[in-house]
């Protein structure tokens, strides 16, 4: 399906790779942070709150080593939020993690990276006016020309920046971006960006990439190509987590399943029975519009909103202000019951 | 009309002191804003250090001249890093107030009449330039550059160390943004939570670029003091800040040379609509406006340039469309 | 008590308008000395002042006008002695300090030298404004200082709030949004003392002007650069080209000199238990808050107020729900503009119109928006009110003319401890 695969790594392997993370997870069971053979990454009570909103409450989960593992869930099931504790981008309220045994609960963003814990982002986050080149050598560690006094003597880093260019068009030719190599980053469409943004944190040369959203807004053809890429990763030997809240999405290439809904982890799996949990059948159509409703879930969830309506028109009587769990401007009632909605969703994704 | 003392005004205006500090004092804030996408509205503030510094160290402590540069240059740092502190872990327009805050600070402080025996209240400090002036190679007389313009031996001093700090600052500025450290400040400024994600400590880098440009605003005040032989506190106020914003948006910001070249048509536009206004008034070719209001109108028309560059070439006269820092959020 | 308020007044009248004439006069042709005598805001005219240079040879000699300017040209730069005429002083009107009435001075090159007097009413020999001022307990002053600093922090919040609607709407920070404060005020002089009509009259007519002005700006100026996807910062400084512009077209105008209305000018003081103040001090309070409820209720129960904050928190989803986001942000800039115009000229009548009265409340505005949380009207208010008492409060303990300064420190030390102000959202820095 794409030749990237069998240009980097020999065809035996491949299989390997895959059966080994594959044989890592027989005959786990699929309870929510149920332990893994070889965990890479270990997350202990987590909780992040926004307001009154919980957006993350994860109790216990692993990761397993060398493994692609899908961390799937409804519209604002704390994914995003969740990862952006992990990589130390927003401060958990409580909770631990270790890393490779080493614990991460604290640690600054750019340590987190510094460890081999590289993540993407869900909006790409491509460097637009700098070239393709370079924002792909930005990404690597230890260079001796981004200390202040160095950078002035280009013969202290010129050889390294030398090696790090080399390694940025090996990755550059890998992820088919060579003939952009000299544009600026603006200038490329957004299935380049991701790529672009995915060859980047490779230059990191991490052991876990956290990949948010790889697929969002790329066209049918590319994603296929980006499927290639985040397997081609587990091939080299690194550990991939990625968000991802279409289903169909990850059956293909995840090894491990992790799901997640209004920020607590429900039900972990293989990919091929993970659909049919009940528990996650539950999540997704339970909390929002994903799936369609069956006729008596539509009726409950009516009765509920109108129930939580009447509660609302009583209290707004009583007060001047009427509060909003997360705002003190209030922006619902003006907007209507859409914004209310929104405000929360956009809370807990964000 | 004098068309002669019109154009050699200009001219002498664009290569003068004015456009010596200001050029220097955009150079600082090319380093904040240009390339770290910092939102200094303090620069006044560094200059002031620096003026201050040499003045009150020479005349308030009888201290040796190059004992109060290097103070300058200390206190720079420290300055920077008291903006830094609170502000740079914050969105940029809490840096923004935060410096415009600090600079009204400082020229709040050395003008109070409390301080007045440091700092000389609203009279500012004079009689602190001789040490500098010392060391003038040039023997007295007047200077001729070209036919029509021509300086004193003091402020031809003045011009060659002001003229070769801008050389050094261009060079350093150059050196810096080729190598890896600049481009992970060019990084910052396009998106700083990529960079984190990469294993960048963002917070030290902005605090670097803060204190880089800094000193370079110090040393345009160090200028800024010894040309004029004098400091006084209204000097450093924020609209120092806004011309000097107006003179690296003009010449291009994130480019080498886009604040001298900025610097030199700024003062030499202002000049030459000054000196041609007042011109045509004295010779009574414009007659509905007084001399005292043509200062205003150059300054109208600053205001007015400043909106229409933003507008229309936020890349300034030189620079590269696609690579201005003026289009982000 | 009475004497120390008179002898604080006229050190402010005399601290504003060193702060008014800095610049502007930098670029005056030829040597000088200059002043403006001011007992209480009002200027006092027909006083002899001479200057002597350092040889005590004469220089020259002027006397104040009806504005109370002075002026004496100088030869050249050098040191000068000028010496205030006690005895032409008017009745019962003296010299704060009475060592005070010959000031030696430097004139630089090129420069027009300001020379202060400071006045007091009354016979307030040093003694015996001493004796009266150590009479006050310090809870009187404490009271006094705190009205002073809510009357400050109100007029702060009327523009404030303006300020942070714009924000909070577009995300625009608006650095000439002191210039729309000078500007309404400087409409309502032109129809006051030009066309002659009563300030009663010309406010009203000011504040509809500012209406349209606002709405326009934001119609054919801000609304056009929305719309070719300027970027915020972008805008930003198009708004300090702005402000430099309006500031300086004011000063074209108008000159650098402070400028009262016709009316309401002098005003007799009256004391309320332990505060000292004027009546159109009082009734320009009784405004502001009339004004700063108003806004509240509406942005709380009105439609349109509702629709504000809705903008305000997203637009993109207020817009999708509905609410035409241009409008709102229209109306906004209409109504930013015409309260930020009231303040003006409710400054205007406590102290004086001047080309830069508004630049010197941006600051605090700014820091009363910052401190209240960006992009909240409610903070905006809140912040507008701490950073005007503490400015006056904070003169128990220091210097009056650092107390600017005591209110920036702490803006800064409450972003330490606290960045998105006391009523914003954590999430709103991020």
């Amino acid at each position: 399906m794409h030749v990237d695969e069998a240009a980097s790594a020999p065809a035996g392997a491949v299989t390997d790779r895959k059966a080994a993370a594959r044989a890592a997870f027989a005959g786990l069971a699929t309870e929510p942070g149920v332990a893994k053979p070889d965990p890479i990454l270990v997350v202990d009570n987590v909780v992040r709150r926004f307001g009154g909103l919980t957006a993350v409450n994860v109790e216990h989960v692993e990761i397993q080593r060398g493994s692609i593992t899908a961390l799937i869930g409804p519209n604002g099931a704390g994914k995003t939020t969740f990862f952006n504790q992990l990589t130390g981008f927003d401060t958990a309220d409580s909770g631990e993690w270790t890393f490779n045994g080493r614990k991460m609960n604290g640690v600054p963003a750019h340590k987190v990276a510094r460890y081999g814990m590289v993540r993407t982002f869900q909006l790409t986050k491509a460097l637009s006016k700098l070239t393709v080149l370079e924002n792909m050598r930005l990404g690597a560690q230890g260079q001796r020309g981004e200390n202040f006094l160095r950078a002035l003597f280009p013969r202290l880093w010129r050889a390294q920046e030398d090696e790090i260019t080399e390694r940025a068009e090996e990755l550059l030719e890998r992820f088919k971006l060579a003939a952009k190599r000299s544009d600026f980053a603006g200038s490329l469409s957004g299935g380049q960006r991701k790529l672009l943004e995915m060859a980047r944190a490779l230059m990191v040369k991490p052991e876990l990439v956290m990949l948010d959203e790889p697929m969002a807004g790329v066209n049918p053809a590319l994603t296929q190509s980006l499927l290639g890429h985040v397997k081609d990763l587990r091939e080299q030997g690194m550990t991939v987590l990625f968000v991802e809240h279409d289903m169909d999405m990850v059956r293909d290439i995840s090894d491990w399943v992790i799901v997640m809904a209004q920020g607590a982890v429900i039900a972990e799996g293989p990919p091929e029975t993970i659909m049919s949990d009940p528990r996650v059948v539950d999540a997704y159509l339970g909390a929002h519009h994903d799936a369609p409703l069956s006729d008596a879930e539509a009726e409950r969830q009516l009765a509920e909103a109108e129930a939580e309506l009447e509660l609302e028109a009583a209290e707004t009587h009583g007060e001047a202000v009427p509060v909003n769990t997360a705002t003190t401007a209030g922006p619902g009632e003006a907007a209507g019951d859409g914004a209310k909605a929104g405000g929360r969703k956009e809370a807990g994704d964000a | 009309m004098d068309w002669i003392l019109v154009i050699s005004r200009a001219v002498e205006a664009s290569i003068g002191t004015e456009a010596v500090i200001y050029a220097l004092a955009a150079i600082g804030l090319n380093v904040h804003f240009g390339y770290t996408g910092l939102l200094n509205f303090g620069q006044a503030a560094f200059l002031a250090i620096g003026a201050y510094s040499i003045a009150t160290t020479v005349t308030t402590f009888g201290l040796p001249f190059f004992l109060g540069v290097t103070i300058g240059l200390a206190l720079s740092v420290v300055l920077a890093l008291l903006m830094g502190i609170p502000t740079l872990r914050l969105r940029a327009d809490y840096l923004a107030i935060v410096t415009i805050a600090a600079a009204e600070i400082i020229r709040l402080v050395v003008r109070s009449v409390a301080l007045q025996d440091v700092f000389g209240g609203t009279d500012g400090i004079q009689a602190f330039s001789g040490g500098f002036y010392a060391l003038n190679p040039y023997p007295e007389g007047d200077y001729n550059i070209g036919p029509i313009i021509g300086f004193d031996e003091n402020t031809m001093w003045v011009l060659t160390v002001g003229w070769i700090l801008v050389a050094l600052s261009c060079g350093l500025i150059y050196l810096l943004m080729k190598s890896p450290w600049g481009r992970v400040l060019k990084a910052i400024r396009e998106d700083e939570d990529a960079v984190r994600s990469l294993g960048k400590n963002v917070f030290s880098y902005k605090m670097q670029s803060l204190v880089l440009g800094g000193v370079i605003g110090a040393l345009a005040g160090f200028i800024f003091a010894l040309s004029r032989s004098a400091v006084q506190p209204e000097s450093y106020n924020t609209e120092l800040t806004f011309y000097a914003y107006t003179v690296l948006i003009l010449g291009g910001t994130a480019r080498i040379l886009g604040p001298v070249v900025g610097a030199a048509i700024f003062w030499g536009l202002l000049i030459l609509v000054g000196t041609f206004l007042e011109e045509a008034v004295n010779t009574g070719t414009i007659t509905f406006i007084t001399t005292t209001q043509v200062g205003p109108i150059r300054y109208m028309l600053v205001g007015l340039g400043l909106m229409l560059l933003l507008i229309y070439r936020p890349q300034g006269i030189f620079g590269d469309k696609r690579e201005i820092a003026l289009d982000a959020r | 008590m009475r004497r120390a308020v008179i002898a604080f007044t006229a050190f402010l009248g005399g601290l504003i308008f060193l702060l008014a004439s800095g610049p502007a006069m930098a670029w005056a042709d030829g040597e000088g000395l200059k002043g403006s005598l001011k007992n209480q805001g009002q200027p006092v005219n027909g006083v002899k002042i001479s200057v002597v240079d350092e040889n005590n040879a004469p220089v020259g000699e002027a006397t104040t006008s009806a504005t109370g300017d002075w002026a004496i040209p100088v030869p050249k730069a050098g040191m000068y002695k000028v010496t205030l005429d006690v005895n032409t002083l008017p009745q019962g009107v003296s010299l704060r300090n009475p060592d005070r009435a010959t000031l030696t001075v430097q004139v630089f090159e090129g420069n027009e030298r300001n020379v202060l007097f400071a006045l007091v009413s009354g016979d307030a020999a040093d003694e015996e404004a001493a004796a009266a001022e150590a009479e006050d307990s310090w809870w009187t002053r404490l009271a006094q200082l705190s009205f002073e600093g809510i009357s400050l922090g109100l007029t702060i919040a009327l523009g404030a709030v303006g300020l942070s609607l714009i924000f909070g709407t577009t995300g625009l920070t608006n650095f000439a949004h002191g210039e729309l404060l000078t500007l309404g005020a400087f409409t309502a002089y032109v129809l006051n003392t030009s066309l002659g009509l009563h300030l009663l009259i010309a406010a009203p007519l000011a504040l509809v002007i500012a209406a349209a002005f606002g709405y326009g700006q934001d119609r054919y100026f801000w609304g056009v650069l929305r719309e070719r996807k300027t970027g915020l910062i972008g805008m930003m400084i198009i708004s300090i080209g702005l402000a430099i512009f309006l500031r300086n077209l004011t000063l074209f105008l108008f000159g650098g000199e402070s400028r009262p209305y016709n009316e309401y000018v002098a005003q007799e003081g009256i004391e309320i238990g332990p505060i000292f103040a004027t009546p159109k001090g009082l009734i320009a309070m009784a405004i502001q808050i009339v004004v700063l409820i108003a806004v509240g209720l509406a942005l709380t129960y009105t439609r349109l107020g509702k629709a504000t904050r809705a903008v305000a928190d997203n637009p993109a989803l207020a817009a999708s729900s509905g609410i035409n986001v241009d409008r709102v942000i229209r109306i906004v800039w209409a109504a930013g503009t015409t309260i930020a115009a009231l303040a003006g000229i409710l400054l205007g009548t406590t102290q004086n119109l001047n080309y830069q009265m508004g630049l010197q409340v941006l600051l605090l505005m700014f820091a009363g928006v910052t401190l209240g949380g960006l992009g909240t009207a409610y903070g905006a208010l809140v912040g507008s009110l701490i950073v005007g008492l503490f400015v006056q409060v904070s003169t128990l303990w220091i210097p009056p003319e650092m107390k600017t300064v005591g209110a920036l420190v702490v803006l800064i030390i409450v972003l330490l401890v606290r960045p998105q102000g006391i009523l914003g959202r954590r999430e709103r820095i991020g």
